[in-house]
C-alpha cells in the first residue's frame, strides 16, 4: 500500500531566539542557546527543519524551597539554602542547557525580599556560573516590576530571558528588556487569544516580536495538559501559516506544576498501588515534559535531575540523534 | 484577504498630473501610504493619460524606490505589460486579461514567464455577461487555459466583474452566486477578485455599499479586492469578517493586529 504524502509546505518560519551572551558578545556566558526557527510542526523532519534542538533548564530558587517535597529536595541536599552553590551544582553535576533562577523570595506574601537583595543574588549567580540564565519573578506583578527595575540593568549584556509579561503588566518589563537587551517570556493564562494579545501589546510598546518566548502556562499531566497541548499546537500552526504574532518559540514550566501534584509526591506507604515514589515523581515530570515537547515547546523548565536526563535522551531520539 | 490598493490610477487628477509632469513625490506618497494602510499589492493604472510603455516603467520604478509592496500592472496591452513586468522587483500581478483567446494567448505566457499572477475577468468579445452562467463559462475557460499554459492555480485570480448597484441592482446578487460557484471550480480554487469600488459607482453611501458588499462576498469565497485601502471602515470590516470566518486567532486588539500583519 502506498503511504500518501501528508507533508505541508508552510508559509512562515518560527522566529529564532538566542539567550545568553559570551564575552565576545558583551556577556560572561560560556555559550549561548538558540531556540525556535522551525519550518515544520514538531519533529516532522520529512516536512521541514527544526534547526535548533529543544532545550531544558534546571530551576533554582533564591530562597530555600520549603514547599518542595523531600523526594525533590533529596538530589540537591544542602545546597538548597544557597542559590549560588545550588546553581553551580546544577551546572556541574547535571549539565542543563540553561539555568532558571526563580526569585521566589521576593514574593510579598513570603519573605518579601527587596529588589536590592534579589539583584545581589542575580549578580552572584551570574558570577559563579557560565550557562545562559532565565530570571523569573515571584509572580506578584507590582513587586516584580520593582525587582526587575534593578535586576534587569544589573544583568545587562548577559542577554537573559526575563519572565513574565502579561496582558495586564507588560510595559515595565518590555521597556527594561528593550533597554538592557534581554528577551522576555510572554505569559497567558491557558488562553490562546490572550497569548496573541500579550504579543500585540508588547509589539505596540516597541518590543520586538523576535525577542519573545510564548508561555501559555503548562499544567501537569492529569491537570488539563491536553488543553494546553492543543493551545500550543494551534499557536504553532497559526505561526507556520503566517500569523507573525503567533510565530514565536514556546516554553513550558514543567517542574513548578508537576511537583504540586499528589501523583508526583505522595509517599508509597500512603498509596502502595502507585509504585516507587523515587521513580514515580521524576517519571511524572519527564512525561509532562515529553507531552509539551510534542506539542511544540522549545524550552522546558525542569526540577528533578533524573527527569532532566530523561528529557535530554528523549529529545535526542526525537531529533534523530540518539538511540531509536 | 488580498487587498490591492487602487489609488495609483491616472483617473485621479493628482496621479494624472504627477504622471504628466513626471513628478515622483505624489506617486511615492501614495505608494507609502497605501502600504501602511495594509495594501498587499499596489495597482498601477495609466488610464487614458498615456499609452507609452516607458511611462508605466517610470511609475513602477518610482513606486519601487519607496516600498517593496508587489505591484499590479493595470493594462491589457502586452506591449505595456511586458516591460513593466521586467522592471518589477517582486512577483507582480497582471491586471488583467479577458476570456478572449487572443488576450489569453498573449498574456498567460507572459505571466508564466515572469512568475507573475494574473487576473482573468469574466468578459468576452461581447462584453461582460450579467448572468451567473455567462460568468461561469468565462471563468471555466480562463481556468482551463491557465492550466494549459502551466500557470500555478495560486497565481490565477478570477474577477467576475462588479457592476454599479445604482444602475444594475439585480447584478449584485448574481455576482454573489457567481463567486460562490467559481470557488468550487477546483480544489484549491483560484483566487477570486473584484474591483469593489465599481459597486458604489455614482451612488450615495459609497463606503457603506462597498464594505457591506465586500463582507457578503467574502462569506461566499471572495479573497481579493481592488479597493480603496484608505477607507478605514472598509479595512476594519475586512478584519472583522476574517475573524468571523475563523481565518485567524482572535485577540482583543484584532483590528490593530490586522494592520500589523
Amino acid at each position: 500500500m502506498q503511504i500518501p504524502d501528508v507533508s505541508s509546505n508552510w508559509e512562515n518560519e518560527i522566529s529564532s531566539i538566542t539567550i545568553g551572551a559570551t564575552e565576545e558578545e558583551g556577556g560572561t556566558r560560556s555559550r549561548t542557546i538558540t531556540i525556535g526557527g522551525e519550518t515544520t510542526m514538531p519533529y516532522l523532519h520529512f516536512e521541514g527543519s527544526m534547526p535548533n534542538r529543544p532545550v531544558s533548564a534546571l530551576e533554582i530558587w533564591d530562597v530555600r524551597p520549603e514547599s518542595w517535597p523531600e523526594i525533590l529536595k533529596e538530589p540537591y541536599g544542602d545546597v538548597l539554602g544557597d542559590p549560588v552553590e545550588w546553581a553551580q551544582k546544577c551546572e556541574e553535576d547535571y549539565e542543563p542547557d540553561l539555568l532558571c533562577l526563580r526569585l521566589a523570595g521576593c514574593d510579598p506574601y513570603g519573605e518579601d525580599r527587596s529588589p536590592e537583595q534579589a539583584t545581589k543574588i542575580v549578580e552572584k549567580v551570574l558570577d559563579a556560573t557560565t550557562l545562559p540564565l532565565i530570571i523569573w519573578g515571584s509572580g506578584d506583578e507590582e513587586k516584580d516590576n520593582e525587582v526587575f527595575t534593578l535586576v534587569s540593568p544589573a544583568a545587562e549584556g548577559e542577554n537573559c530571558l526575563l519572565g513574565t509579561i502579561t496582558e495586564d503588566n507588560y510595559r515595565t518589563l518590555s521597556a527594561l528588556g528593550k533597554a538592557d537587551d534581554h528577551k522576555v517570556i510572554a505569559e497567558s493564562p491557558v488562553d490562546i487569544n490572550i497569548a496573541k494579545q500579550v504579543n500585540t501589546l508588547a509589539l505596540d510598546v516597541g518590543y520586538d516580536l523576535e525577542d519573545i518566548v510564548i508561555f501559555p502556562n503548562s499544567p501537569a499531566l492529569g491537570y488539563g495538559i491536553e488543553y494546553v497541548y492543543s493551545i500550543m499546537e494551534r499557536t504553532r500552526l497559526a505561526g507556520l501559516k503566517g500569523d507573525r504574532l503567533m510565530a514565536q518559540p514556546m516554553m513550558a514550566n514543567i517542574g513548578g506544576e508537576v511537583w504540586k501534584t499528589k501523583e508526583a509526591k505522595t509517599p508509597e506507604d500512603e498509596t502502595p498501588n502507585w509504585g516507587d515514589l523515587s521513580k514515580r515523581g521524576p517519571a511524572w515530570e519527564a512525561t509532562t515534559a515529553f507531552t509539551y515537547l510534542q506539542s511544540g515547546a522549545d524550552l522546558v523548565v525542569m526540577r528533578h535531575p533524573k527527569a532532566l536526563e530523561e528529557v535530554g535522551r528523549t529529545v535526542d531520539r526525537l531529533m534523530g540523534d540518539g538511540e531509536q | 484577504m488580498i487587498l490591492i490598493g487602487e489609488r495609483i490610477n491616472a483617473g485621479f487628477s493628482d496621479v494624472e498630473q504627477a504622471l504628466e509632469e513626471k513628478d515622483p513625490e505624489e506617486i511615492r506618497s501614495l505608494a507609502r501610504r497605501q502600504t501602511e494602510a495594509g495594501a498587499d499589492y499596489l495597482d498601477i493604472n495609466m488610464g487614458a493619460v498615456s499609452k507609452d510603455p516607458d511611462d508605466m516603467v517610470w511609475l513602477v520604478e518610482t513606486v519601487q524606490e519607496t516600498v517593496d509592496t508587489p505591484l499590479s500592472i493595470d493594462s491589457q496591452r502586452a506591449d505595456i505589460i511586458e516591460p513593466a513586468l521586467e522592471a518589477c522587483k517582486s512577483n507582480p500581478l497582471i491586471n488583467s486579461t479577458t476570456a478572449q483567446d487572443e488576450k489569453l494567448g498573449n498574456l498567460l505566457p507572459l505571466a508564466v514567464e515572469h512568475d507573475a499572477s494574473i487576473i482573468g475577468i469574466t468578459s468576452g468579445k461581447e462584453g461582460a455577461p450579467q448572468d451567473v452562467n455567462g460568468r461561469l463559462e468565462h471563468a471555466a475557460k480562463i481556468f482551463t487555459k491557465a492550466n494549459e499554459y502551466g500557470l500555478d492555480v495560486d497565481n490565477l485570480f478570477i474577477d467576475p466583474v462588479a457592476m454599479p448597484l445604482k444602475f444594475m441592482q439585480e447584478q449584485a446578487s448574481n455576482l454573489l452566486k457567481s463567486i460562490s460557484q467559481i470557488s468550487n471550480i477546483s480544489d484549491p480554487p483560484p483566487h477570486i477578485s473584484l474591483g469593489i469600488s465599481n459597486m458604489s459607482s455614482d451612488a450615495t453611501e459609497k463606503s457603506l455599499i462597498n464594505r457591506t458588499f465586500l463582507v457578503m462576498a467574502m462569506a461566499v469565497g471572495l479573497d481579493a479586492a481592488i479597493c480603496n485601502v484608505f477607507d478605514d471602515k472598509l479595512i476594519k470590516s475586512v478584519a472583522t469578517a476574517e475573524m468571523i470566518m475563523n481565518e485567524g486567532i482572535y485577540n482583543d486588539s484584532f483590528l490593530e493586529t490586522y494592520r500589523m500583519s
